[in-house]
């Protein structure tokens, strides 16, 4: 199959997080499931006049195009033109070229949170009127209709993180040169279930500091965030605690929060990113599928059966106090 | 060519972001060029009426490539306005993160960005033409698979230190989130280890020294292993080292500054001379830009998008000034402002083999640095100052990232940003003509260049261009 890949109003993050996918290298991965690009922006070495003809070619139908991604959010402004975001030599609108591209397309993939939902470019007073290609956070319509169907019959495949995990990428990618996904295998915000299933709290290394609510107050403690620093790993989608980031990593495990990054409006919490707003001292988010009454009567239970080693250890940067060993019966 | 044609030139891909520029060409040559940043987010504004601490999580999410430097400017500029600064330890894990995007960012440049140009048919007669087809065709030369693999083994340094790369929130005024072991220590150890050997494997084809110690242009023209090898080989034949000639003057922030002073110097260099830098002395000006308002310091700048888009601007970019004059950023200046002997002469040439051999010579010395720095690293010291940040007040972050000089510049009242204001190294290098009308520094360096009968995206424009490296998602931001 082959791929466009647009940049549209973004940072370039996620064809650079892209580029980290290892085992085998991207380059590697995508030729042996039979993936090439038509045009990317950072790795063909088409430039300018060629793509312009390319780019043309695709909307005369005359080439056919399998699988469009766009990375970054779509700009509207100033004043619905699109001119914010001019593709280079070609005197028009990337807003343009995506609506008159994607109904070409046979799968039309949306990478990253600013392409799903409008991201980090939309933040703020969005000086740049920007979206993401069928929502326009949380809601349906964007640059592209809410009715939008790609040639397949699918919606725009919304693959969100900010950025996006490589595999969640490569592994979409490979799905649809399979085959391998339909509409049932897309949530609501229409993200893959294989990573959408899952929640950032899932396989955290906090989790033992969660389950005593055993907080860390200041960043840099080895606590769980949820309380105090603003973390909403318990709601937020992804497997980023159990596929991991760059070798072993994950935002929790470098102990800063999970603030959401796969979800439409993280941009804008309404409050600070590393701050949890409180009622009566009472965290206002609550985890995914838990009943308030039974979260609060199980908070100030654990927290009373905190053992001690976990409340020291919550507070400080490194271990202090390691899990006891049980001596041997023998002895 | 026919005399007196404009071209227009763009998509201009392998550059971070979108990019576009117009020549007007003359018996066969670019006699202007004018370059246009097509893309406005509008960061500063976002920023305005935000927490302070925002910034951290805003900031690196205006570039997915120099997102770390973002990062650093952000902290630095918060730790400035609070007046701390960061714990001894934590500022040395936050130059280490700086270090592996800087030198990832660099590895990039090179093979895929910059490279894969030599391997266009219009070279077929070269004598090196199979060996760079073989090592560098876009997407999928045995160069740019082996460099992607390097570079994603490398970033494993941030994964651990920073959880993922780019968008780390990790890098705090105060230090950093995570405080390495002794374990993460030897791990990080061996990832360097294996990135050296890739380097010196591959990319220089002998020891780092060895190329770290080339003390002149005489001395580097004899470098003929490595990938850096075939790059020195083929400017030598297209005569890179006479393309794309910049006006010579350079400014560097300073890179991985600290308590115990920058590791590469901070300071200027035009005409051969140094001298020191005065951030005070910086104007944005606003002539050409699609930017309303008055020409200021960025301390005192304002960002009001011309929604009209007037007829005598082209660029969404700024253009800033120091001393009413452009000013060259990157690896090259970094270099040649540092004082390595190399790069003091590559400077003075000012060419397009001059930015990438400076380039070359930055990643060297920089794993170098990389291996130093690991070791000083002490898990047993704190690595984060916890920092209160004051209601009212200005700072200013200046750093370097891959590309050079990346300031910002914070105005906070009543605990909200009142003001961010941000230059990026290629808003210097890319930016549009001034009030006076001289053109930004790779506007001057396409004057001159040559254009084949016939050429659509004429080959030298596109060398020229890349070698500086630039970052237009950064420029406009």
């Amino acid at each position: 199959m082959n791929i466009l890949w647009l940049q549209s109003a973004g940072c370039g993050g996620c064809t650079m997080s892209l580029l980290c996918a290892e085992s085998p290298n991207v380059f590697d991965l995508f030729k042996s499931a039979g993936l090439e690009f038509l045009w990317h922006p950072s790795i063909s070495e088409a430039t300018g006049a060629e793509v312009r003809r390319l780019l043309t070619a695709i909307e005369s139908g005359e080439q056919e195009l399998d699988i469009l991604c766009v990375e970054g959010s779509i700009a509207h402004g100033p004043r619905g033109t699109g001119r914010y975001q001019m593709l280079g030599g070609t005197g028009r609108s990337m807003l343009d070229w995506v609506q008159s591209l994607a109904p070409k397309a046979k799968h039309v993939v949306a990478v990253g949170t600013c392409a799903t939902y409008g991201g980090v470019t939309s933040a703020g007073a969005n000086p740049s009127d920007a979206t993401g290609l069928q929502y326009d956070g949380r809601h349906s319509g964007a640059a592209l209709g809410a009715g939008f169907r790609s040639q397949s019959g699918l919606p725009v495949i919304n693959i969100s993180g900010c950025p996006i995990h490589p595999d969640w990428v490569t592994e979409t990618l490979l799905l649809l040169a399979e085959d391998a996904l339909g509409p049932n295998d897309l949530d609501s915000y229409a993200r893959p279930r294989f990573f959408a299933d899952n929640l950032v709290h899932h396989a955290c290394t906090k989790n033992e500091f969660y389950e005593y609510k055993a907080s860390a107050e200041e960043l840099s403690q080895m606590g769980c965030m949820m309380e105090h620093l603003g973390c909403i790993g318990t709601q937020a989608v992804g497997d980023c605690n159990i596929r991991l980031w760059n070798g072993e990593g994950s935002c929790t495990r470098a102990g800063y929060p999970c603030i959401n990054c796969t979800a439409p409006e993280f941009e804008e919490p309404g409050h600070g990113f590393t701050e949890t707003p409180k009622f009566a001292g009472i965290p206002v988010g609550l985890p995914t599928d838990m009943p308030k009454a039974w979260f609060m009567a199980l908070a100030s239970l654990s927290k009373r059966a905190t053992p001690e080693r976990v409340a020291k250890n919550a507070v400080a940067d490194r271990t202090l106090v390691p899990p006891s060993v049980k001596a041997r019966k023998d002895d | 060519m026919t005399d007196n044609t404009t071209l227009l030139v763009g998509p201009f891909n392998r550059v971070e972001g979108d990019l576009e520029i117009r020549l007007d060409i003359a018996e066969g040559a670019v006699t202007a060029a004018y370059a246009n940043s097509p893309l406005f987010r509008g960061f500063e504004t976002i920023l305005q009426g935000k927490g302070p601490r925002d910034a951290l999580t805003i900031t690196p999410r205006i570039c997915g490539i120099c997102s770390v430097s973002q990062s650093i400017a952000a902290a630095r500029a918060l730790a400035d306005l609070a007046g701390v600064t960061p714990s001894v330890q934590g500022e040395k894990v936050a130059q280490l993160l700086h270090m592996v995007e800087n030198v990832s960012d660099h590895l990039m440049h090179f093979n895929l960005f910059f490279m894969p140009d030599f391997a266009r048919p219009v070279y077929e007669a070269r004598g090196w033409y199979d060996d760079v087809v073989s090592r560098f065709t876009a997407g999928a030369g045995s160069a740019i698979r082996r460099a992607t693999e390097a570079r994603a083994a490398l970033m494993h340094i941030t994964g651990l230190l920073g959880g993922k790369w780019p968008h780390t929130l990790a890098i705090q005024p105060g230090g950093v989130t995570r405080a390495p072991t002794t374990r993460d220590k030897v791990r990080m150890g061996a990832d360097l280890a294996a990135f050296r050997s890739y380097l010196e494997e591959v990319v220089f084809g002998g020891p780092l020294e060895a190329f770290v110690g080339l003390g002149s242009i005489a001395a580097l023209d004899n470098w003929e292993a490595g990938d850096a090898g075939l790059f020195l080989r083929v400017a030598q034949e297209i005569g890179l080292e006479n393309s794309g000639v910049g006006k010579r003057r350079y400014l560097s922030f300073g890179a991985y500054p600290s308590q115990s002073g920058e590791v590469f110097k901070q300071g200027i260099l035009a005409g051969g001379v140094a001298a020191d830098l005065a951030p005070q002395d910086i104007v944005e000006e606003l002539s050409h830009a699609w930017m309303l308002g008055p020409d200021m310091h960025p301390s005192m700048g304002q960002t009001m998008p011309d929604e009209d888009m007037r007829e005598d601007a082209y660029s969404w970019c700024k253009a800033p000034r120091l001393n009413g004059q452009t000013y060259e950023t990157g690896a090259l200046a970094r270099q040649a402002i540092d004082g390595h002997p190399l790069a003091v002469e590559l400077a003075q040439k000012g060419s397009v083999r001059a930015r990438v051999a400076g380039r070359l010579l930055e990643l060297a010395r920089t794993q170098i640095e990389m291996e130093r720095l690991l070791a000083e690293i002490d898990p047993r010291e704190p690595f984060m100052k916890h920092v209160k940040l004051p209601q009212n007040g200005t700072g200013v972050g200046l750093v370097e990232a891959a590309r050079g000089a990346l300031g910002h510049w914070i105005r906070v009242e009543g605990g909200q940003i009142a003001s961010y204001q941000i230059i990026a190294p290629t808003t210097w290098n890319f930016s549009p003509r001034d009030s006076r009308g001289v053109p930004g520094p790779v506007e001057a360096a396409l004057e001159g260049a040559p254009v084949g009968e016939g050429e659509e995206t004429p080959i030298s424009v596109q060398h020229i261009v890349r070698s500086f490296d630039p970052c237009m998602v950064c420029t406009v931001h």
